[in-house]
């Protein structure tokens, strides 16, 4: 088995730990676009810091991580037009959603929540329709 | 305590994000380039972050969480226009750059400048979503 795919499955492990930590001792879903999008439309202000404590660990554990082992860079596009639309998209579409790859992909397909799985079918089909279209067709990314 | 408890749960989630591969938006753009040269890794991600949140959703019903007096109440099961048009929006973004908005937290220590353009995007987009979700009603 390649190394990428147990890195791949004990990472997956650590994520799935922290969602079941998020749920059985405080309660709640770990939706990273629930998270974040609460606190920008302030919609989910109740609990703010929770939520800030929560993408606080996010962003400072990995920086750690990276200081000590070396960056893992992220090969994400120069293409700035790209990642702005991306961006907005990504903000758009995970709000409307109500979830993302954690909320409706980790969280939703593990309790075999119907909408979790039909919206990750949806999410993924649509990203390979993308790629195939930007990269194949278009050469774009 | 629950603050303490959500960093520490930001972090294992951050941290798992990282080993995993999944702040690299090339292993995320080949999991979704089905025509192209496939990487299954996204799929071993998902399923080892599904198998401990499948364990944990057994230990809910007629349970209470260790720091809070009930469960967040399950969502509308409804499966709607929002829900699909929003997760068709969501994966187009996703294939066009290869993050999502915990990868775009996770690397933003080392992603650079577009990984800041992706975030800043990413947070105009969420707040301007209220509004087009009423207009989906």
């Amino acid at each position: 088995m390649p190394i990428d795919w147990i890195m791949g499955l004990l990472g997956g492990l650590l994520i799935g730990a922290a969602g079941a930590v998020f749920l059985l001792v405080n309660g709640r879903v770990m939706g990273a676009s629930g998270i974040i999008g609460g606190l920008v439309d302030r919609s989910g202000l109740g609990n703010w810091p929770e939520k800030a404590a929560l993408i606080a660990g996010l962003i400072i554990v990995p920086a750690i991580m990276t200081l000590a082992m070396g960056i893992k860079p992220t090969y994400l596009t120069d293409n700035l037009l790209v990642v702005a639309i991306a961006g907005i998209f990504v903000g758009v579409g995970t709000r409307i959603a109500n979830g993302c790859t954690s909320g409706h992909g980790v969280c939703g397909i593990s309790r075999l929540s119907l909408r979790g799985i039909v919206a990750t079918v949806f999410y993924i089909g649509a990203g390979g329709l993308t790629v195939m279209l930007f990269k194949h067709v278009l050469g774009i990314i | 305590m629950r603050n303490i408890m959500a960093f520490i749960v930001g972090g294992l989630f951050g941290a798992g994000l990282l080993i995993s591969g999944m702040t690299n938006t090339l292993k995320v753009q080949g999991w979704l380039d089905i025509f192209g040269d496939w990487d299954p890794t996204l799929a071993f991600v998902m399923g080892g972050a599904i198998l401990p949140m499948a364990v944990a959703w057994r230990f809910v019903e007629g349970r209470k969480p260790v720091l809070r007096d009930h469960f967040d109440a399950a969502p509308d099961p409804k499966v709607g226009r929002k829900l699909v048009v929003g997760s068709v929006l969501f994966g187009i973004g996703w294939g066009l750059a290869g993050l999502c908005p915990g990868p775009a937290l996770a690397s933003l220590s080392f992603g650079g400048f577009g990984g800041i353009v992706f975030l800043i995007a990413m947070l105009s987009g969420m707040l301007w979503a209220p509004k087009l979700r009423t207009a989906l009603d």
